[in-house]
């Protein structure tokens, strides 16, 4: 089987892989980093959303051999320590989630969309951003508040992450 | 899924010799459409080559009065580039306005136009732009590229290296969306050099995108709103589904070219 190196949350990893092993397979499976979900697999849903070099992508439609060398980042790798990253402590103070299972994406779509779009977000341009970001719970209201609020946090410059 | 061998060539060349020796091949560039196909077994390779590790196909450039855009580039990349929101503005628009973001981060080019989705927003853009489409092996023209429903003029073992689009003096995008799909039910894209104004339509084509005769008669008269105001479109050979009857997008094309040519820039 060929082998796949790869930088994931600042770490080297090396593994053996199937080549049709998904990224979101290695995640989880090769190194049992299950934050990352698996909703529709069919790169709807954006459950699976983790950044690939600086870009957030659906893990699930990407070999794990097409992120050879990269720089991978999942939701384990957000926070510092026990502190939450901004986005992650403004899901919470907003109650952004009820069961839970899209937060990951949600959360790691969202600090790409302040990568892009800056930290003063408005609610139209957060609810169009999250086209690929599917909730069957909340409704979005609090998702958005929450995004709205993490963005601004993070200009503030609260310490953030391990990679990318 | 069904196995298959991965290989990685770091250059075209490689790329070119592992598609000349292996029987059953296919490209990987995003991935965003053949992924999803592996996964329910619509199509299957023994061997996929992955151009990820090539440099420099996703270059983005104006040289002369064309606007080049190397396959590999992202539709995020194309949505957001400084060069193409210059060159070609609704060229960035319509990037913008593929998938979602983190498709529109990993899906290219290059990959939709070999595709040639009959939904897919790129092809209509090439085809109303009079682009050029620059293989491994030659140079086709946009007329002559698209055949009919995810068919194109490839032939075994070429690989698109870049597209290249002449700068017109206006061009606009506007598409009615799937509600649920959010792929469009009907895009329009008008383009006029300052001689002539081409339309084209995708999505609504049972052989997938085509050059509208109706909008380019009209158009005749002008490169503004009013002159496709009213226009009868032709259902002839468009698609009936559960989403629109032929008729319905028939009168969509017409309400679509007007508002591209009112977003014209």
């Amino acid at each position: 089987m060929p082998t796949v190196t790869l930088k994931v949350n600042g770490k080297k990893q090396s593994a053996d892989v199937d080549p049709r092993t998904l990224l979101v397979q290695f995640l989880r499976e090769h190194l049992r980093l299950t934050g990352t979900h698996v909703g529709c697999d069919t790169s709807q849903c954006g459950a699976c959303v983790v950044h690939v070099n600086g870009h957030a992508v659906k893990s699930c439609t990407m070999f794990a051999l097409s992120a050879e060398g990269a720089d991978v980042l999942t939701i384990e790798g957000l926070a510092n320590g026990s502190a939450l990253h901004p986005m992650q402590e403004a899901f919470r103070e907003n109650h952004g989630l009820q069961c839970g299972f899209c937060t990951p994406g949600m959360i790691m779509t969202a600090v790409d969309m302040v990568k892009r779009k800056g930290n003063d977000l408005d609610e139209e341009t957060i609810r169009h951003e999250l086209e690929g970001n599917l909730c069957r719970c909340t409704g979005y209201h609090n998702i958005v508040k929450a995004i709205a609020a993490g963005a601004k946090a993070m200009k503030s410059g609260a310490k953030t992450g391990k990679a990318a | 899924m069904h196995s298959f061998t991965y290989h990685r060539p770091v250059n075209v060349k490689a790329a070119q010799a592992l598609l000349a020796k292996a029987k059953d091949a296919s490209l990987l560039a995003g991935g965003q459409t053949l992924i999803p196909s592996l996964k329910l077994r619509l199509t299957d390779f023994d061997n996929i080559v992955d151009l990820k590790a090539i440099k420099g196909l996703d270059k983005i450039e104006v040289k002369g009065k064309n606007l080049l855009i190397g396959a590999l580039a992202t539709h995020g990349a194309v949505a957001t580039s400084a060069v193409v929101k210059r060159a070609i503005p609704a060229l960035a628009k319509l990037a913008g306005m593929i998938g979602d973001p983190a498709v529109r981060n990993v899906g290219t080019i290059g990959g939709s136009v070999a595709n040639n989705d009959p939904a897919a927003d790129y092809p209509g853009a090439l085809l109303a732009l009079n682009a050029t489409v620059i293989t491994s092996k030659r140079k086709i023209p946009a007329d002559k590229f698209f055949k009919g429903l995810f068919e194109t003029a490839l032939g075994k073992g070429e690989i698109i290296l870049q597209v290249s689009f002449p700068i017109p003096k206006k061009a606009g995008y506007a598409k009615f969306r799937n509600p649920a799909s959010r792929f469009a039910l009907v895009g329009v894209f008008v383009a006029d050099d300052g001689k002539t104004a081409r339309a084209a339509v995708t999505g609504a084509g049972e052989q997938g995108v085509f050059r509208s005769k109706e909008l380019e008669a009209a158009l005749k008269k002008g490169f503004k709103p009013e002159s496709v105001a009213g226009v009868k479109v032709s259902a002839n050979g468009l698609n009936s589904d559960i989403h629109a009857a032929a008729d319905y997008r028939a009168h969509l094309i017409g309400v679509m070219a007007k508002r591209a040519i009112e977003a014209a820039a």
